[in-house]
């Protein structure tokens, strides 16, 4: 557990503490993920995922439940990821997230704005819609849209997922 | 248009967590009874994990290390509490059973936990020896004393004192190499500056001296990273270098 904590550490208390914007109850996240990592190793799959981005996901919805005040909402064995990258790959994970910046950066400012809003302060759509004061549905359609040209950006061709965007 | 479109906007805000109400209901329904949308689910997950992994922030404390270790350690003793309330005897078959689960479970929780690390450092492990090897070459190449350096100069010009310095802002790490230096008088060294872009103080680099053919070579000095560099330059000073360059300058270069 030494071992995963010194490597995987520093990505789940970044995420916890981008989210919580506490040092303390970063660090209380960053506990409990690998408190539950090491009390139920078998919920991480390495057959379904990397355990970095894994982690990473798991840290994020445990700072969002933080934040909320709630109990925590996901199950990790339901955590299940799919990444077309080889992330093990130090050249292949450096130009996968190159280009999630590079997307970042092209987005308009409203667009990356929303999904910084719901990705890492947390906020639901209705949140959102009244602290932008924009209508309910361009909300949803403009944080769609961000995850959509993220995608488009990893994987150049690929489809907009199940709907139209 | 699919049965599954309507789900899309839907299912984003799922997966962010930002949905709400009885529409988390209706996607969860839907989830368990369709393959489609729980790879769509698992995509956007992935997608996610790539936004959170663009996160960068200070490094925990050390404390947090500490304190999870602590926790770790804590966890078998509650398990030993308990039995002690009651008598050893009564509960020694079941002690033995337990002692051979949780062995059992540990055992299988190592296994775990190798087999995940041994994939993670066997793709690392291929990845730097081929780094280290190419590494390792130019670093011979570089520093052996019987490796030829050659310095091209105009075809009948008397070979000058010359140099070159390679240096990345970002992380302060420098290679210099220098050929044809005079040699020098007694207790005195050649000193190499770094001298910042927007006119702040020079900043010494390194002393050295060259060999019998006036060759020197200096790697990754220890350097402060973030300095902009607009020149570099070399001057003479005492031995053991100066505070600031001693005019003139040897050899200099923007």
């Amino acid at each position: 557990m030494a071992e995963l904590y010194d490597r995987y550490s520093a990505l789940v208390y970044a995420v916890a503490l981008r989210v919580l914007t506490d040092t303390g109850a970063a660090e209380d996240v960053l506990q409990e993920v690998f408190m539950q990592l090491w009390r139920h190793p078998a919920s991480f799959d390495a057959r379904r995922g990397s355990l970095g981005p894994w982690l990473a996901v798991i840290a994020r919805h445990r700072a969002i439940d933080v934040l909320r005040k709630r109990r925590p909402q996901t199950d990790l064995e339901d955590v299940v990821i799919t990444i077309e990258a080889n992330l093990e790959d130090n050249a292949e994970r450096a130009r996968a997230l190159e280009k999630v910046r590079t997307s970042l950066r092209a987005m308009p400012d409203n667009q990356r704005k929303t999904l910084e809003m719901a990705f890492f302060e947390g906020m639901t759509h209705s949140e959102i819609a009244a602290q932008t004061g924009e209508p309910l549905g361009t909300v949803k359609t403009r944080i769609r849209a961000a995850l959509m040209a993220l995608r488009r950006a990893l994987n150049p061709g690929s489809s907009s997922g199940l709907g139209t965007v | 248009m699919t049965g599954h479109e309507q789900f899309a906007e839907d299912l984003t805000l799922y997966a962010l967590g930002s949905l709400e109400g009885d529409a988390v209901d209706v996607v969860e329904r839907h989830l368990e009874e369709c393959a489609a949308c729980r790879q769509e689910l698992a995509r956007l997950e992935g997608e996610m994990a790539l936004l959170a992994l663009t996160t960068a922030g200070p490094s925990p404390p050390q404390r947090a290390r500490q304190r999870l270790l602590k926790a770790i350690g804590r966890e078998p003793r509650s398990l030993r509490t308990v039995l002690t309330r009651r008598r050893w005897w009564t509960l020694a078959p079941l002690f033995a059973s337990l002692v051979l689960a949780v062995f059992g479970i540990l055992l299988w929780r190592e296994n775990v936990r190798q087999r995940d690390r041994i994939e993670a450092l066997r793709a690392d492990a291929a990845s730097n020896q081929a780094t280290f090897e190419e590494a390792k070459h130019l670093l011979a190449l570089l520093t052996d004393p019987s490796a030829m350096h050659v310095t091209l100069v105009a075809a009948q010009s008397k070979p000058q004192p010359a140099g070159k310095a390679i240096y990345m802002p970002g992380n302060g790490a420098l290679v210099f190499m220098a050929s044809n230096l005079a040699p020098l008088r007694p207790a005195k060294t050649y000193e190499l500056w770094l001298m910042p872009m927007h006119g702040e103080k020079p900043v010494p680099a390194a002393t050295f001296k060259p060999d019998p053919h006036g060759n020197a070579m200096v790697m990754m000095p220890p350097m402060t990273a973030g300095i902009e560099a607009r020149t570099f330059a070399v001057t003479i000073e005492p031995e053991g270098g100066s505070a600031t360059p001693t005019m003139p300058m040897v050899l200099a270069g923007s």
